[in-house]
């Protein structure tokens, strides 16, 4: 099979100039066009295909399902600087669905956080890109996460803080729909409407299957978008793939004042890649070398 | 018996006097404030005072997030919901983060009393030792308390103070400073070394008052903080008298005496008892006769001497 070398892949910092309205040209753009986004977000899946199945195990569903939300965030939403990843003021994202760290690493990766190179090191003895993130050795990551159910409360914490040093920056938190199945998830809810944090949003990837099945048929979790509107939340829904929708959705959420936005995104579990489509098999398995030829075939 | 003093007044009162000296300490309770005594924090500063009602998890998560974000989280609630509530959270959100929060909980042990089962904290210490990175502290009295809150406040990284409810007799004066990871000499001895936490050390100091007039000369350390534990002082305790008593509010396993026992079998075997909880759960019960019902008083710290010298 083939893998990227480090050194012949592009980065998104090659390809997308900084933004001429940026009082500092170090701050990430926000000026990427759909069409470059759209070209990142294939490079992006082509990375989380060729990473997963070098180490031969991980998360690629979960991390296939997220590519155009996260695209979005870090190429249009997030003001972050990848050359200085504790920026006091960097809007902060934080990855609650900890298995979708792949995702997580290939963007930080294609943003110039670190190589893109090292994505192949993902799961090795030593690497910096732990199976799930680990605050503590990634550039860029803002959260050790893979215990589902934790992210929103820490996410509130820091909107909190940022609220108490009258920082403005905005706070972005992924979860995965199964996840909502964690009581953690709806004392966060809960809380966030309390303290009114309008400076939090946070996202759900509802790709509506976990790792035994459909949501529906695990633990149904409708009325859906209903139990976060009685939390006290304001409550969008998009097609988690479609990056105008997206954009339009981070957008009008900055508008939203005294509460939290929830963006419910609808996604398909291993979008992308035909065999990976809606199979759970795929949660927390790695293609194989012989599906990552096809795979990328797919994507190319 | 000198004046008793409630621990859990000091650390309000504390949090109180380092809130207007560090503005970047942010308080969490889960409603429990009037009980762990947040509640003057909480008065004093009512915008850096977070009640996350009665949800230790995201409490916890919270306190990381803010601490991620650079203020300085005091948690409160009672010993047996945290870490008992919310031990993945401590555990992924706090320890392996390194995260600089400051977990203060009270009504610790089984002097909680009347409340019962449900309340008796006998296993935090299990809990809370056995993550890595984490200090641990089990203050003797009010001025120990103070000092100890004062010392998580200015060093970083997660920190445990357990506190129990009921008022305690002082063992120090005033002048005292705690001396994080440094176990102190409550009294000379040479016969043996009764090595104790928390309310068990003016036990410790009332069994050794009694053995002396059966000739026996007890040492007795308090080792307040047990994590990182004074290894150094154990030994020489170990080495010098020949016998080692641990005694603790706490199930026997996983608390005091295992860290104690551990430090000897590697460095300095002699003879040791252990006066802590059986494997059992205690019930409803005022605390004077749950401590004595479940073998936490002076008599039992004096019957453990006697065992163990006589093992010398």
């Amino acid at each position: 099979m083939s893998l990227p070398e480090e050194g012949n892949l592009p980065s998104i910092s090659d390809s997308v100039t900084t933004s001429a309205n940026s009082v500092d040209a170090e701050v990430f753009s926000s000026s990427a066009s759909e069409a470059e986004m759209e070209a990142i977000a294939k490079r992006l899946r082509r990375y989380i295909i060729t990473m997963t199945g070098k180490a031969g195990s991980g998360h690629p569903g979960g991390s296939l399902s997220a590519v155009e939300i996260l695209t979005t965030l870090y190429l249009r939403v997030l003001r972050h600087k990848p050359s200085d990843p504790q920026w006091a003021d960097r809007d902060r994202f934080i990855l609650s669905k900890g298995h979708a760290a792949p995702l997580l690493y290939a963007t930080l990766a294609e943003c110039g956080y670190f190589p893109v190179g090292e994505l192949l090191t993902l799961r090795q003895m030593d690497s910096r890109l732990q199976g799930h993130t680990d605050r503590t050795v990634t550039p860029g990551v803002e959260m050790s996460a893979g215990a589902l159910g934790q992210g929103l409360s820490f996410a509130l914490g820091v909107a909190l803080a940022g609220r108490l040093n009258s920082q403005h920056y905005r706070v972005y938190v992924l979860l995965g729909d199964g996840e909502c199945d964690e009581g953690q998830v709806w004392e966060g809810a809960m809380a966030a409407a309390h303290f009114k944090v309008d400076n939090l949003v946070a996202i759900v990837d509802n790709n509506g299957q976990q790792i035994d099945g459909w949501n529906r048929d695990v633990m149904n979790l409708d009325p859906f978008p209903m139990k976060w509107q009685a939390f006290g939340w304001h409550v969008a829904e998009v097609d988690g793939h479609d990056l105008a929708q997206l954009i339009q959705t981070f957008d009008q959420a900055k508008l939203v004042k005294g509460q939290p936005t929830v963006i419910i995104a609808h996604t398909i579990k291993g979008k992308g890649v035909s065999f990976m489509e809606n199979n759970p098999d795929f949660h927390g398995k790695a293609p194989n070398a012989e599906e990552v030829k096809i795979a990328l075939k797919e994507l190319e | 018996m000198s004046q008793e003093v409630s621990l859990r007044e000091t650390y309000g009162q504390t949090l109180v006097e380092l809130g207007r000296e560090n503005p970047d300490i942010v308080v969490l309770d889960a409603d429990l404030s009037r009980s762990t005594m947040t509640k003057f924090f909480a008065r004093e500063f009512p915008g850096r005072f977070f009640d996350c009602g009665i949800a230790e998890q995201n409490m916890v998560g919270i306190a990381a997030g803010l601490a991620a974000s650079g203020k300085l989280p005091f948690v409160s609630t009672f010993a047996v919901f945290a870490p008992g509530h919310c031990f993945d959270q401590i555990r992924m959100s706090i320890a392996q983060p390194k995260l600089n929060v400051k977990l203060v909980t009270t009504h610790s042990g089984i002097s909680v009393g009347e409340d019962g089962t449900s309340h008796h904290s006998i296993e935090d210490l299990a809990l809370i030792g056995s993550l890595p990175g984490f200090t641990v502290i089990v203050p003797a009295d009010a001025i120990e308390t103070a000092q100890a809150v004062r010392v998580a406040a200015a060093c970083y990284g997660p920190f445990y103070i357990r506190l129990c409810r009921p008022k305690l007799p002082l063992v120090y004066t005033e002048d005292y400073r705690f001396n994080l990871g440094k176990a102190v000499t409550m009294r000379q001895g040479n016969d043996a070394t009764i090595i104790a936490i928390g309310i068990m050390v003016i036990a410790a100091l009332e069994a050794a008052e009694n053995l002396k007039r059966e000739g026996i000369d007890c040492r007795v350390l308090n080792i307040s903080t047990l994590k990182p534990i004074d290894e150094a002082a154990i030994i020489e305790a170990a080495a010098e008298t020949g016998a080692i008593i641990t005694a603790e509010e706490h199930l026997e396993h996983g608390g005091l005496g295992s860290i104690v026992a551990q430090v000897l079998a590697r460095h300095q075997p002699v003879p040791m008892e252990f006066v802590a909880i059986k494997d059992t759960y205690a019930k409803s019960g005022n605390a004077s006769e749950l401590l004595e019902r479940y073998g936490l008083t002076a008599k039992d710290i004096e019957q453990g001497v006697r065992s163990a010298i006589a093992r010398k």
